[in-house]
């Protein structure tokens, strides 16, 4: 399945997916060592998002969530893509200056976790296998 | 820029700014006067945060006049002020990357009293949202609310993505609010930006215009913009006769609200904690004015503080309190000043048990970040609780 939304920041990365219906704040909710979702009561608690297809709606939080993805990009913790519905400046601003692949527009009820996915930011396609 | 021609900071801000002018539809790129940068203390940014900064600082250099946010401590007086050792290297590691790009290092939430000081229709791209507020509304500048790395960027290319409030048509007023009841005082106008700061988010509105204010100062509206920004996200207000655009367009007219007295006590109550133990004052949210600091030097002379006294304020202004004679006095008192910092960005969570400030803002994070109890108070009766 090929879906087409629009491209935040360029780049190509295939992975697993790992999908939430709720909005991240990479800022005190995910630990920058590690990759895992840390914020209480958050739907993917307790679960890595490093090296995967990272699917939400999108961001929420402080501003300084955008350092929190530049440090996960230093420690190799960093999602390998990011798939939003509607980008917001703290995520995108993130991917710019993490060079994480990102795209949004994209309905994401077509993306279940474990999916094997290949985003392909700089034409703004994602596609699900 | 886009290319790398000048430059790999130049190039990674240039990219930041494309990018979000294409999210928000921005038709062009204007040339800002100067920036704010938030994100200074390093209890908010942290390693990550400093590393991104180090690698804009290798060849990144400011285009135009660009200050600080305040820092997590006084640069001077952090050891006084019990902040500890590796706290304060990590800080000045921040500061020495900022300075390596040529921004002046004063650490300030009010630029616009030393030396930022842009002029009405001047575009800007300013972080620190109480900042942001005073410049587009009591000067009639033109700035978005930047975050951190998106600020720098506009520093590093002398430019901002041309949307949201540098575009004329996204400043009209949206709600009229009729204030029917006197407001004077620090307290009182930062009791009245929380009114109509969570009035605005109740109904998803941004832009306030607001009549029935006979006077306001400078000290006031500064404690207005901080108190309005920090409970409705207002980046922009009218204010009848007071602010330079009020005129300029149309009045809103299909959503109109009344201020009255007991409006104004009721927000009061709410942001005073009961049985609340003060342990802790603290005035300069945001940063003292000289006028403020003279105020509380003639009321502290000859007395003693018997609480930990904090004024926060910028450096320059630090300065010229010496000069004037105000700081001995208010130091012979007892009362310390914390310069370059404030008690919302100082690693000082659960250190005071509550704290009484004369602002709105302070008030909010006193409770949300450092779990203070909190009341709030003129000058006069912050000084009156310091000293009894």
């Amino acid at each position: 399945m090929r879906l087409v939304g629009r491209k935040i920041y360029k780049g190509v990365a295939e992975g697993q997916a790992i999908v939430t219906k709720e909005s991240i704040s990479f800022y005190g909710g995910v630990d920058p060592d590690t990759g895992e979702v840390v914020e209480v009561g958050h739907e993917l608690e307790g679960q890595t998002v490093s090296g995967k297809i990272l699917v939400f709606p999108t961001g929420k939080g402080s501003t300084v969530g955008s350092y929190t993805m530049f440090r996960m990009m230093k420690n190799n913790t960093a999602p390998a893509a990011i798939v939003n519905i509607e980008i917001d400046t703290i995520i995108a601003v993130g991917c710019i200056i993490s060079e994480i692949p990102c795209v949004d527009k994209i309905n994401i009820n077509e993306i279940k976790t474990g999916q094997n996915v290949i985003v392909n930011a700089t034409e703004g396609i994602v596609e699900v296998k | 820029m886009l290319d790398g021609k000048y430059g790999r900071a130049a190039q990674k801000s240039m990219e930041i700014l494309t990018t979000l002018g294409e999210i928000f539809k921005a038709d062009s790129m204007v040339k800002v006067y100067g920036v704010q940068i938030a994100g200074v203390s390093y209890a908010n940014l942290g390693e990550a945060g400093l590393e991104f900064l180090n690698e804009m600082a290798e060849d990144g250099e400011v285009r135009v006049l660009t200050t600080l946010n305040p820092a997590g401590m006084d640069r001077e007086n952090w050891q006084v002020l019990g902040i500890d050792k590796e706290f304060a290297k990590n800080q000045n590691r921040v500061i020495d990357a900022f300075a390596k790009m040529g921004i002046i290092t004063t650490c300030s939430c009010t630029p616009y009293l030393i030396g930022n000081t842009p002029h009405f229709g001047q575009h800007l791209a300013w972080a620190e949202s109480s900042a942001v507020c005073y410049a587009n509304s009591v000067i009639g500048a033109r700035t978005n609310r930047e975050g951190g790395p998106s600020a720098l960027a506009s520093a590093i290319t002398g430019k901002t993505p041309n949307y949201g409030y540098h575009k004329e048509n996204n400043r009209h007023g949206q709600v009229h609010f009729t204030v029917k009841t006197l407001i004077n005082g620090t307290d009182q106008f930062g009791i009245l930006g929380k009114l109509i700061g969570d009035k605005l988010g109740d109904i998803g509105k941004k832009i306030p215009y607001i009549s029935g204010i006979p006077e306001a100062s400078v000290e006031e509206l500064k404690s207005f913009c901080a108190s309005v920004a920090t409970y409705g996200g207002t980046a922009l207000f009218h204010m009848e006769r007071i602010t330079p655009e009020y005129d300029k367009y149309p009045k809103p007219s299909d959503l109109n609200f009344e201020i009255n007295k007991d409006d104004i006590a009721r927000a009061r109550s709410e942001l005073n904690d009961k049985d609340s133990e003060i342990d802790f004052i603290s005035i300069g949210c945001p940063h003292a004015t000289i006028n403020e600091i003279a105020s509380i030097a003639k009321l502290l002379k000859d007395k003693k503080v018997k609480k930990e006294f904090w004024i926060t304020t910028a450096r320059p202004i630090k300065r010229l309190a010496d000069t004037a004679g105000y700081s001995e006095v208010i130091e012979k008192a007892g009362a310390k000043f914390a310069a370059d910092t404030c008690c919302v960005v100082a690693p000082i969570k659960e250190r005071f048990k509550g704290i009484m400030v004369d602002s709105a803002k302070a008030c909010y994070y006193g409770r949300a970040k450092n779990k203070f109890k909190v009341k709030i108070g003129t000058i006069e009766e912050c000084i009156e609780e310091a000293t009894k």
